[in-house]
């Protein structure tokens, strides 16, 4: 019997063939999802294979939360295949005003489990893996693939295995500490691999933190990004879980094709400067930085515990002059916490444009596209040109402390410089 | 059937990530003559313009990298890109552009060796690439046996459509 990594252990309890890294096998699918943008083509395919009927309707879903609620003609019309589709199979379907942003809804929900294999056909459905989940982005066809079968082919990823010490100071989050992991790596340091994080200082880190992390593997080009499972995750799924699991655990022993060792306890607020995620510099070293947009939101940094800590930041502050923040929890239950504790009345106050759930801005689809000659600190997770808009405009990643404090300062700040 | 493809080279760098392939700003259609007129403007807003049916693109490291849009693949067939050839293709680029027919070869020394411009000419069968310019030729990285039978059924739709006849 080998020893396996963790994703080894999913993809060895989900096959017949014989897992190794490297040997492409045949995998039962636990959950299978597309957004807005990617339903049509996936349907179109679906009936190209002669499919009638997704393997499993309770496994299957379609969120509308890209270009929703709808930009224009184009994307409304688009949301119609979607919505047709899902009404015709049956399969889950969640409508704008009730659905979040799907990385953050389904995790909160309960669709995404430890022990999963996930596909999605989004690349940041690598965001699973913070439950212990082996869940990778797909395109389209690959999608329809799995609707059809409730199965695809996975090439066994080498494992990357990240271990965690000591524990997050003051200031610093589960942002600072991926984008420290990407400048280390490159934006292809991780192709095909999994990430395994893992040690004491994952432990140290909620669930939140943890998502941020996970979702963010596909920018050191990863396959998936999975934290071993452990009590704070089972304590957050217990509640959710909308189907029976079986956590996965790796075995002792073994074979990781590479290992880091993090201390969380010296890392520092940092950002990711244009144009590629790997371009991580400390944010406190970015000299006066002129900003006209801050973003806090996205798969990566909108849930609650994100948007509490632009809120411990800007309370009883005014937004600078010359900045637009815009804030966009990823949920209604992230929507409706902040609604409950006040926390949009501080963003309100503190000048903050608030918006529903959405992606939104993230991929310059709307609700915040910059225009030629300007930058914006962002959450979210990519700062390719063009990204959120003009191809003449910047985007500097940060977590949501940096993104508070640069919308107080009108430049890219550290929070330590407003605390 | 001809398994050969003649064409001039379009040549780019590092990590060519799909919102500069097509930006998301294109996204409410995935028809790849609608995506096309879009296609790598951000970089380049001469190519989609000049590009002709059967032209050749040869990029760096990690070609793909990014969202995990089918609809870049599509914009490059859309825009008459007949194959990709790069140093290295991120993942989810790789499974795409096999399941939509847009033929891609790893092969480091064909980016070297390779300008804007160059004649190139790829068969399909053996990964064989032929530079008509410089008169030097490469083998690219085999595929794995399992994606080399997926590619010759034709995809992984009649793959899928196989299977559902079978079970």
């Amino acid at each position: 019997m080998s020893s396996y990594t963790l994703a080894e252990a999913i993809i060895a309890s989900h096959t017949k063939d014989p897992v190794a890294a490297g040997n492409i096998c045949g995998v039962n699918v636990d959950f299978a999802f597309t957004n807005d943008i990617t339903a049509p083509p996936a349907i179109r395919e679906f009936r190209r294979m002669g499919a009638s009927k997704v393997f499993d309707p309770k496994r299957c879903a379609i969120l509308p939360d890209h270009f929703t609620p709808n930009k224009d003609i184009a994307s409304a019309e688009q949301a119609v295949v979607g919505r047709t589709f899902a009404r015709e199979q049956g399969l889950l379907y969640w409508e704008v005003g009730r659905v979040g942003v799907e990385h953050a809804f389904l995790p909160e929900q309960g669709y995404i489990l430890p022990g999963d294999i996930i596909l999605g056909a989004d690349s940041h459905t690598c965001t699973g893996g913070a439950l212990g989940a082996l869940a990778t982005g797909v395109g389209s066809t690959d999608l329809a693939g799995a609707w059809a079968l409730g199965a695809t082919w996975l090439r066994v990823p080498e494992t990357y295995r990240v271990d965690l010490e000591g524990a997050l100071s003051p200031w610093v989050g589960g942002k600072d500490v991926i984008l420290s992991i990407i400048g280390r790596t490159g934006v292809e340091g991780a192709r095909y691999m999994a990430f395994e994080f893992r040690g004491e200082g994952a432990g140290s880190l909620s669930m939140d933190a943890r998502m941020t992390i996970a979702n963010m593997a596909i920018e050191a080009g990863g396959k998936a990004g999975l934290f071993v499972p452990d009590s704070v995750t089972l304590d957050y799924v217990k509640l959710r879980a909308k189907r029976p699991f079986r956590a996965v655990l790796p075995d002792e022993g073994a074979h990781y094709a590479r290992r880091m060792t993090l201390d969380l306890g010296v890392l520092e607020p940092v950002v990711a400067l244009p144009h590629l995620p790997e371009n991580v510099r400390p944010a406190k070293e970015c000299g006066d930085m002129k900003i006209d947009q801050v973003f806090i939101g996205s798969c990566t940094n909108g849930r609650l515990s994100d948007i509490e800590q632009a809120v411990g930041i800007l309370n009883g502050r005014r937004v600078h002059d010359r900045v637009r923040l815009i804030v966009i929890p990823a949920s209604y239950e992230v929507y409706n916490a902040c609604l409950d504790r006040g926390y949009l009345k501080v963003l309100a106050e503190a000048g903050a444009v608030i918006s529903t759930p959405t992606c939104g801005p993230c991929l310059g689809g709307h609700m915040g596209i910059l225009a030629a000659g300007e930058r914006c600190v962002s959450t979210s997770n990519r700062n390719f040109v063009g990204r959120m808009g003009s191809p003449k405009s910047e985007v500097v990643l940060a977590g949501p402390m940096v993104a508070a404090a640069s919308a107080l300062l009108g430049r890219v700040a550290d929070p330590r410089e407003v605390a | 059937m001809d398994t050969s493809l003649k064409g001039k080279v379009w040549k780019y760098g590092d990590n060519i990530d799909t919102d500069v392939i097509i930006p998301a700003r294109y996204l409410s259609t995935s028809l790849p003559e609608e995506l096309a007129p879009h296609c790598m403007e951000d970089i380049d807003a001469g190519f989609a313009g000049v590009v002709s049916k059967g032209d050749i693109m040869v990029a760096g490291n990690n070609f793909g990298c990014g969202s995990s849009r089918e609809h870049a693949p599509l914009a490059l067939l859309g825009a008459g890109i007949s194959c990709v050839v790069a140093r290295s293709f991120a993942r989810i680029f790789y499974r795409n552009a096999i399941n939509v027919g847009l033929p891609i070869f790893e092969c480091p020394e064909a980016e070297e060796g390779t300008q804007k411009g160059d004649e190139l000419e790829v068969d399909l069968e053996k990964g064989l690439i032929l530079n008509r310019t410089r008169n030097v030729s490469w083998t690219a990285r085999p595929f794995p046996p399992f994606l080399r039978e997926l590619i010759g059924l034709g995809g992984l739709v009649p793959y899928v459509k196989k299977q559902l006849g079978a079970s």
